[in-house]
């Protein structure tokens, strides 16, 4: 069977707030709906946390972080990888290593570790 | 009724912002998170000022606020875990027994929070308003003031920061060696932009930001303190002390720039010219093959600092200095620089030769200046006029404006 992607485009929130509880009820119960297909997927904390990754002059140049999302249109989203790293610079130093940070950017972002229930 | 400042008070205050800064470095690693080593800290600090102005100073006040923070952070982390039903992490490292502070932890800790204040993932403004906050103890409204932003904006940022430190998981930890040059002229720079900012603020009237050049000198000495054996360090900070040992002259009693050239050196303050000579010494010493840009500077800065008048300078050396410098960091800046004392060691027209052939400083007030002061000196007044018109019209501070406005009008016109 074919796989997808199914990327969420909602508001910048905080999903671990107070106030978004409602919401994730709602999430959840797609969880439990679609438990046989999910294979996998997260939620992610908001765009202020995010860290773009640009390598000047190609594989092996200058790594750049900048703060903030990835903000320009000329690059499309063109795939992504979950990482498990030690910190922010373990995510920095390995997303500099693909080759979408070459020619690209690579958008790294913290996923959300709900507790467990 | 106003109460007149108690000295005693002052110094409290003074005691208490000095040992919290440092108390705060060590409950960010205790905790793990800084907006509760923060909120311990601050608590903390009022309550030492309380206590101790009617008790008196303890034996040791910085384990004082640090038992007392950690108590607070404790309490934090309880009214938390009942609000959520939840233990954090945090609590763990709490109740751990601490390893003795030894001047080693104290030393690791600072360094870890300069390099998380200064990460390469948060953006310019944010590591400022943080260095600010975090790193030299100032309340978010000094913050704003310092920086001439709104408190509130300030506030908005510094709370995006901890976010993304805590939820992105910024390391609190020192570089590695193969990381630190570039993270360590990372916290340089951040340093250097708040004393520039005090030192010749880019907007406002006031030519200078006092509080802004005291708080990033404390920071360029506290980084040298850490990292002696780093160039960059040393170089910064004799960088900062040898330019702000010109601090008096700088401006006269209207508030306008005085020139390097006319700025009455008898009141340049020779103690920090002294400091900054001597690391400037121990800087070259321990630079390696490639020479640290800020000790480079620091040695021009050191040139004009020894010479008794302008016109005694050692040009030699300093068009030296500057060809040793673009060869590391070569910026339009640095040319022109570099064109003004060619101007001096080999005349007027051979300055401008130099600055002439510098590209991409249309926009830049100071290029159109120093244009127009060596058009001058080659008699050419009509193309000084132009220059200095074309000065004028770039966004610069009042004062700056105010003086090429009076160089303009020393121009007879034909």
């Amino acid at each position: 069977m074919p796989h997808y992607v199914a990327f969420t485009y909602t508001e910048d929130l905080d999903w671990t707030a107070p106030e978004q509880a409602d919401v994730m009820v709602e999430y959840d119960e797609f969880g439990k709906a679609a438990a046989a297909i999910i294979r996998g997927g997260a939620a992610l904390y908001p765009t202020t946390t995010a860290t773009t990754v640009r390598v000047q002059g190609g594989r092996g140049g200058d790594v750049l972080s900048t703060d903030g999302p990835y903000a320009e249109t000329k690059e499309v989203l063109s795939g992504f990888y979950l990482l498990e790293c030690t910190d922010l610079d373990h995510a920095i130093a390995t997303a500099a290593e693909l080759p979408a940070a070459w020619h690209g950017a690579v958008e790294v972002r913290p996923i959300i570790t709900f507790p467990e229930r | 009724m106003t109460r007149p400042p108690d000295p005693t008070r002052a110094a409290l205050v003074r005691l208490v912002r000095d040992e919290g800064r440092r108390v705060l470095a060590t409950l960010v690693r205790l905790t793990g998170d800084l907006q509760l080593a923060e909120d311990a800290v601050q608590d903390a600090t009022v309550r030492a000022l309380e206590s101790w102005s009617s008790t008196g100073v303890p034996a040791e006040p910085r384990g004082w606020l640090t038992l007392t923070a950690r108590r607070r952070a404790i309490d934090l982390i309880r009214r938390e875990a009942v609000r959520t039903g939840k233990e954090t992490a945090a609590m763990f490292l709490l109740d751990q027994d601490d390893p003795p502070e030894t001047p080693q932890t104290l030393r690791d800790d600072q360094l870890r929070l300069m390099f998380v204040c200064c990460h390469p993932s948060l953006s310019l403004e944010t590591q400022v308003a943080l260095a600010l906050r975090t790193l030299c103890g100032l309340s978010t409204s000094e913050v704003g003031l310092a920086l001439l932003v709104p408190e509130t904006t300030i506030a908005k940022r510094l709370t995006r920061a901890r976010q993304k430190i805590r939820m992105a998981a910024i390391p609190y930890r020192v570089p590695e060696d193969h990381e630190l040059p570039d993270r360590l002229a990372g916290v340089a720079a951040v340093v250097y932009l708040l004393f520039n900012e005090g030192y010749s603020a880019s907007a406002g009237d006031d030519p200078l930001r006092p509080a802004l050049v005291v708080e990033a000198t404390r920071l360029a000495r506290l980084l040298s303190e850490l990292m002696p054996g780093e160039p960059a360090a040393l170089g910064l900070l004799a960088l900062v002390l040898l330019q702000d040992s010109r601090r008096d002259t700088r401006h006269d009693q209207d508030r306008r720039p005085v020139l390097l050239a006319d700025q009455d050196r008898g009141r340049w303050r020779r103690s920090l010219i002294e400091e900054g000579v001597i690391l400037v010494g121990h800087a070259l010493r321990r630079c390696p093959e490639r020479p640290d840009p800020y000790v480079i500077q620091a040695a021009i800065a050191a040139c004009h600092a020894l010479a008794p008048t302008w016109e005694e300078t050692d040009w030699d050396a300093v068009v030296s200095w500057y060809d040793v410098l673009l060869a590391v960091h070569d910026t339009p800046v640095v040319r022109l620089n570099r064109a003004v004392a060619v101007g001096e060691l080999r005349g007027p027209a051979a300055g401008l030769t130099e600055l002439d052939c510098i590209p991409g400083l249309a926009d830049y007030p100071l290029w159109h200046a120093a244009r127009a002061e060596l058009l001058l000196r080659v008699h050419r007044a009509a193309d000084a006029r132009t220059a200095f018109v074309s000065a004028l019209q770039l966004p610069q501070n009042s004062a700056q404006q105010a003086h090429l406005e009076r160089r303009l009008a020393t121009i007879p016109t034909c």
